[in-house]
């Protein structure tokens, strides 16, 4: 789950790591109410969560209140990579003469933390990682200890950052830590901390993102979830408790178990068709969870047809078309064509079950999609 | 012939008095499997389908366990895992999905120091068709045969074994290694193990999109091995930046962890990828 910026920089404000003063605002003259109280120059920022903001517009610089208001008006509401920016953060600008990143990730294929500290900071640091590796220091980090001080001094030390602020930035580094630590974090980045022309040593941007299946031990953080969905759509799934993500194309798909779906998804791209999201359903689904899955990708208006591809294993095939049954006889007409196949446990006592008046059986998996696709085809004409 | 379990795998079940756990403990017990103890703290003197329940892992262990299944919720799997390894079993197989992934930093930092084998979590289970199953697989799928199966992901395994028992093809030992960020048993450990197992002609591998071990796996096939290998990588149309269900099943925002790089990488070390399910099972009958 990301945070927002703003969400983020409240935690590391309560953490003791340097922030600009800011303030939130959804509407222009809260915008200006703010950069009144703040002073100029203002950073005005779109809180969404999509990286390169600046570039897309959704940042922006003022130095007067016509250049505020006008900054407002241009980011607050605009569509920015496929989000809709509701709020902006206003913050104090900073008059800086250098630019660091700071992070602290896990590194999955050494399953453990690495903390990361560069003098490249301000650009893209997946960039700096592949042209110049050599330009972030590293160093994992001892599930069971922690980062070491000796640790956080040495990454900073090996990035070069200059010795009047190894010190400051050490201090961040190690704050970082104990935040990812804290709070179950995924990905923790400061990119850029800036050094100001007062030589101060400030987080100019935060990153956080939270492990959500750590959620449970963290109800301040669970708060946000509702803040972190895209659209209508992925919240309606979110709070059915499916794992859903909307994609762009017409043929629905629902299925059980991530891989299975993720291959049907593929197999509708291989036969010629274009997939309108995942959702996978889970183990051991019943009726109404079934028809709530059917709920959500009938919501979405790119959807033309619908392909049901359930392997039971403890998932069984009687329940899944009951489900399937009773979603379908609360309309008077199919809103799209739906294909289902069943296979694994009680596939074929749900085959027997399924109206066919109300959908289309298919055997294999292969062929479903194939129908599904086809479907799609046609009544997008 | 098989890997990790077979006939004589004594089975302790952690969580057993749980409704997950007591309806798999059925199962497997059903299946043939030699379930001989239950864990539960505070359930200690129950039984569970004719299996007598313990307080702790330790205890359980007096019934010559050599292996456990834990069907503990989320919040409390990373401690359960932990007791299964400080108690010396030979396999432990984590069925739980949602285990934070900061819990399995740490149980991945004892797993160096300990000779037990971990499968999971977030992961099916493992089967040896005919002898033994651990975990939640359904067993009339699978047949015994000359197969060797290993897969990130529960469903689609099914959906593969079905396309091979479908044209007779039987399998040795198939192995769900789970869909999380960090796991036990890796792809390479599983198909070292194969590649020792004198009955397995062939070897599946099911990947998907995360991480780069289906990359180190090519790797290691290239170099290694000399029973065939076939290959399929779920989350081709995956969108970047999106955790598609498995925790672990995300293509990250520079783009590492893509299907392309996976099929790529086993293309290079010879590696058949099927773009469907059929193909992969083509692909190993061509192979025997």
């Amino acid at each position: 789950m990301k945070l927002h910026e703003y969400q983020a920089k409240e935690i590391f404000a309560d953490a003791g790591i340097p922030v600009p003063a800011s303030q939130l605002a959804d509407s222009v003259e809260g915008v200006l109410d703010a950069v009144r109280e703040i002073g100029y120059p203002a950073a005005i920022k779109a809180q969404v969560h999509v990286g390169g903001r600046g570039k897309a517009g959704g940042i922006k610089i003022a130095t007067n209140e016509d250049e505020a208001r006008e900054a407002a008006e241009s980011i607050l509401g605009m569509d920015l990579k496929g989000y809709h920016v509701n709020e902006v953060l206003v913050e104090q600008g900073v008059d800086f003469v250098d630019e660091y990143y700071v992070g602290v990730t896990m590194d999955r294929s050494e399953g453990e933390a690495v903390a990361m500290v560069s003098t490249k900071g301000g650009v893209d640091i997946e960039q700096v990682a592949e042209e110049d590796p050599e330009a972030i220091a590293q160093e994992h980090i001892d599930p069971a200890f922690g980062l070491h001080p000796y640790q956080a001094r040495k990454v900073v030390y090996d990035a070069g950052v200059p010795a009047e602020y190894a010190r400051d930035v050490t201090a961040i580094l190690s704050k970082l830590y104990d935040l990812y630590e804290d709070n179950d974090a995924s990905d923790i980045e400061v990119n850029p901390v800036m050094i100001t022309a007062d030589d101060d040593v400030i987080a100019a941007d935060a990153v956080m993102n939270i492990d959500e299946d750590a959620l449970f031990r963290h109800s301040d953080l669970a708060e946000m979830e509702k803040d972190a969905y895209q659209n209508d759509l992925e919240r309606k799934a979110g709070e059915y408790g499916f794992d859903y993500v909307r994609l762009s194309g017409n043929t629905g798909i629902i299925g059980n178990g991530a891989g299975l779906v993720m291959t049907t998804l593929d197999l509708v791209d291989y036969y010629g068709g274009t997939p309108a999201n995942f959702l996978d359903i889970g183990g051991g689904a019943k009726a109404q969870r079934v028809a709530n899955a059917l709920d959500v990708v009938f919501s979405d208006e790119n959807v033309d047809s619908v392909v049901f591809n359930i392997f039971g294993g403890i998932t069984r095939g009687d329940e899944v078309a009951k489900g399937i049954n009773e979603a379908l006889e609360q309309f008077d007409e199919i809103p799209k064509p739906v294909v289902v196949r069943l296979a694994g446990t009680n596939a074929k006592e749900g085959m027997e079950i399924l109206n066919t008046d109300l959908v289309q059986v298919e055997a294999t998996l292969e062929s479903a999609v194939q129908r599904a696709v086809k479907n799609a085809e046609e009544v997008a004409q | 012939m098989s890997i990790f379990v077979d006939d004589d795998t004594r089975v302790v079940v952690q969580g057993i008095t749980g409704g997950e756990g007591k309806f798999h403990t059925e199962q497997m017990l059903e299946y043939g499997t030699n379930v001989v103890a239950g864990a539960v703290p505070g359930k200690g003197g129950q039984e569970v389908a004719g299996v007598p329940v313990y307080d702790t892992v330790y205890e359980a262990e007096a019934e010559d366990a050599d292996a456990s299944v834990v069907f503990v919720p989320p919040a409390f799997a990373g401690d359960a895992i932990f007791e299964a390894l400080d108690t010396n079993l030979d396999l432990v197989v984590a069925i739980t999905e949602g285990v934070p992934t900061q819990d399995m930093a740490k149980v991945n930092k004892r797993l160096s120091e300990v000779d037990t084998k971990l499968l999971g979590p977030n992961c099916p289970g493992i089967i040896t068709p005919g002898e033994a199953k651990l975990g939640i697989l359904p067993g009339n799928i699978f047949e015994s045969g000359n197969v060797g199966l290993v897969s990130r992901s529960g469903t689609l395994t099914y959906q593969v074994v079905s396309n091979l028992t479908e044209r007779g093809i039987g399998q040795t030992t198939a192995i769900g290694i789970g869909g999380d960020p960090i796991i036990g048993t890796s792809f390479i450990d599983a198909l070292e193990a194969f590649e020792a197992d004198p009955d397995t002609e062939a070897v599946v591998m099911c990947g998907e999109i995360g991480g780069e071990d289906e990359e180190q796996a090519a790797k290691y096939i290239a170099e290694n091995m000399d029973t065939p290998v076939a290959g399929f990588i779920a989350g081709r149309t995956a969108p970047p930046g999106k955790r598609m269900g498995h925790a672990g099943a995300i293509v990250s925002g520079s783009g590492t962890g893509t299907a392309e790089s996976k099929i790529n990488a086993l293309n290079d070390a010879g590696v058949p990828v099927g773009d469907t399910p059929e193909e992969v099972a083509d692909a190993i009958e061509d192979f025997l």
